[in-house]
């Protein structure tokens, strides 16, 4: 560091003050550790055109910069909104988005007619598609970083936002099965001719700031008030209302969604969040047992009575047996894992594999198409950045200072997580298959605008956790405009009689 | 293209995701080095703290065992560090407090730390169940020690060097 132009403080570079060492912004770092999560990127690009034609075209580099350009604005945003968030976020998830975009054009790539790849234009197809959905969603998210100074903001929304998240959940469900169903999943609203979104995905954004806000208020009664069996606290019977009520609502997900993914997931992030609140590991043990009840039961109807419950029956049959009928049912889950197969320890390289013999490689799948091409090992790298992720998650709500901003953080990186655990459980075989997207990788708008507005809230907890308490008259992380500033603001009348 | 640059290219575009990676942990073990000092200083007996307090910044040295952290060592945000500034700290159940803490007992807006030439005095703001400073009601502005505890309802606060 620059310590000649400070010389006030050098002793200080000894023996630094922990006040000081914590109020750095890091801001700096973050922007090291983007540009070489973009030569990343540009180095993806370059090898997949090496390998897939057999040449390097001189404008490999295009989507590296376009992302880059995008991800230095977010940055120089965050410089200014939010200088003391976390630095490891914006990096890390910026090179899952750019590997997502970099293997989508390999994609299209293999998809065209050989005569026809090396005038194949960058912005076409889905990878080109993709690099305008990030574009879409990172302004989304300065938006939001913008909008909302403080996190506690958002729990003046919270019944507001509760009730559009289950709006959200349940309009696929009421719509008819043209207008929402893909690939035998009801989770989409489909408008015929423009597209389609999927509004589940950021139903979990809305529903977990409820869950946050509820739980805030009610943690005492839930945690306070319980008896002792076997050594652990279990709640009281009238306290278990609420966690009933999600898990009905999570089975109704799974019958008439018929989608065990979103339904684990949001069940998943309702009783983690009473965990975070309650410090009560019996709520942990309710929830396993009422959601493997529930998917046991789910089992047991669809072999039986079947109707609602059939395709997930379907898939549990395929999860326990895949190679049952390898050309058929099967065939998925079976590609997907010869792909993985194929890829081994170092992958066929990036441009190598056969990403068009694997059903829905650009969206579920994607995660084992890449896989093929960079191996295990690359791929745990991946893991490890995912995992980086949600412990910087963590890390923030830990170290936030109020209740709600750490269930909330907390929330989000887990859900998170969880949602990466689902989809790559799913195509490795270890929990039955369900189509969730994999975040910031999968092609598709929905997903890619509510993960990175789940990073641009995770951003704003961070911020307000490291940020130094300075600044003139009250908390600096107070909301602009807030009742106190009004008061402090405001000009003194003299009432005469 | 040569099958070579192909596959010197293919493990070093490996070997270059895992150096990104490790960065990324760097960055972050410095950040809770951070932390797990400060934790040290904490935990050290407290002239030892106000030492390094001293001679760290030569502008603090003048005010002597200043406090520059407030501790939250018992009830549901134990562990909770605020760094101190020179902006008063208030606390309270409200949303806009700079401690917001969920306990029954606190009221929405509690009580408030103010700084007055290098000393931190507390001051209840009309709480119904009453600020402690140790076992002492707090009634007005009351100087605060080091490491004495301020109790409101179940949580405890700490000022630290």
């Amino acid at each position: 560091m620059t310590a000649a132009a400070v010389p006030a403080a050098s002793p200080a570079s000894t023996g630094e003050q922990s006040g000081v060492r914590l109020a750095r912004s890091r801001r700096n770092a973050e922007l090291s550790l983007l540009l070489l999560a973009m030569v990343l990127v540009a180095a993806y690009a370059a090898m997949v055109e090496a390998k897939a034609l057999d040449t390097i075209t001189s404008d490999f580099w295009i989507p590296a910069a376009a992302l880059g350009l995008v991800f230095l604005g977010l940055h120089l945003v965050i410089r200014w909104l939010a200088p003391y968030a976390d630095p490891a976020l914006l990096p890390a998830v910026a090179l899952l988005n750019g590997i997502g975009v970099g293997f989508l054009r390999r994609y299209d790539l293999a998809k065209a007619a050989p005569a026809e790849r090396e005038d194949l234009a960058i912005f076409a197809g889905t990878g080109g598609r993709q690099l305008a959905w990030t574009l879409a969603a990172v302004v989304l998210a300065a938006g939001l970083l913008a909008v909302m100074r403080d996190h506690r903001s958002l729990s003046r929304y919270a019944y507001t936002l509760g009730l559009a998240g289950i709006v959200l959940v349940m309009i696929p469900a009421m719509l008819p099965s043209r207008f929402s169903e893909i690939n035998g999943a009801k989770l989409w609203i489909i408008v015929p001719g423009l597209g389609q979104i999927q509004p589940g995905e950021f139903a979990k954004l809305a529903l977990l700031t409820f869950f946050a806000y509820y739980l805030v208020r009610k943690r005492e009664v839930l945690s306070l008030a319980s008896r002792r069996v076997l050594g652990i606290d279990f709640p009281r019977g009238r306290d278990l209302g609420p966690v009933l009520v999600v898990w009905i609502v999570s089975l109704l997900v799974l019958i008439f969604e018929k989608d065990l993914g979103t339904s684990l997931l949001y069940f998943g992030m309702f009783v983690v969040t009473l965990y975070i609140a309650t410090e009560r590991v019996s709520w942990l043990l309710i929830g396993l047992i009422l959601f493997f009840g529930g998917a046991y039961l789910a089992y047991v109807l669809g072999s039986t009575v079947g109707g609602p419950f059939a395709n997930f029956y379907d898939r549990a049959q395929i999860w326990l047996d895949p190679f049952a009928e390898p050309y058929d049912r099967g065939y998925q889950l079976v590609q997907g894992l010869l792909t993985l197969g194929t890829g081994g320890l170092f992958g066929a390289g990036p441009g190598g594999g056969q990403p068009t013999l694997l059903p829905e490689v650009q969206t579920d799948f994607i995660f084992a198409g890449i896989g093929e091409e960079i191996g295990l090992f690359g791929l745990s790298a991946l893991l490890v950045i995912y995992l980086l992720i949600v412990e910087r998650g963590l890390r923030a709500a830990l170290a936030v200072r109020d209740s709600f901003g750490k269930l909330l953080a907390g929330g989000l990186a887990f859900t998170l997580g969880l949602q990466v655990f689902v989809i790559v459980g799913g195509i490795s075989k270890l929990i039955p298959l369900t189509g969730q997207t994999t975040p910031f990788l999968s092609a598709g708008g929905s997903s890619l605008m509510a993960n990175w507005l789940l990073i641009a809230v995770l951003l704003r907890v961070s911020d307000g956790a490291r940020r130094p308490v300075t600044g003139g008259g009250g908390p600096a992380a107070r909301p602009a405009g807030g009742p106190p500033e009004q008061l402090h603001g405001a000009q003194t009348e003299v009432i005469r009689p | 293209m040569p099958e070579l640059v192909i596959t010197v290219a293919r493990f070093g575009f490996l070997i270059l995701l895992w150096i990104f990676v490790f960065t990324v942990v760097g960055v972050i073990r410095r950040d809770l080095f951070a932390g797990a000092r400060s934790g040290r200083l904490v935990a050290a007996p407290r002239g030892i703290g106000a030492s390094t307090g001293q001679s760290g910044k030569p502008a603090k040295a003048k005010r002597g065992r200043a406090a520059h952290q407030l501790v939250v060592t018992a009830g549901q945000l134990a562990g909770t560090r605020i760094t101190l500034g020179e902006a008063q700290i208030t606390i309270g159940r409200a949303e806009d407090s700079t401690l917001v803490i969920t306990d029954d007992y606190a009221s929405a807006r509690h009580a408030r730390l103010v700084p007055r030439d290098g000393q931190w005095y507390v001051e209840d703001l009309g709480s119904t169940n009453g600020t402690y400073l140790d076992r002492a009601k707090v009634t007005g502005p009351t100087p605060v020690p080091l490491g004495v505890p301020i109790r409101i309802g179940r949580t405890s606060l700490e000022l630290r060097p």
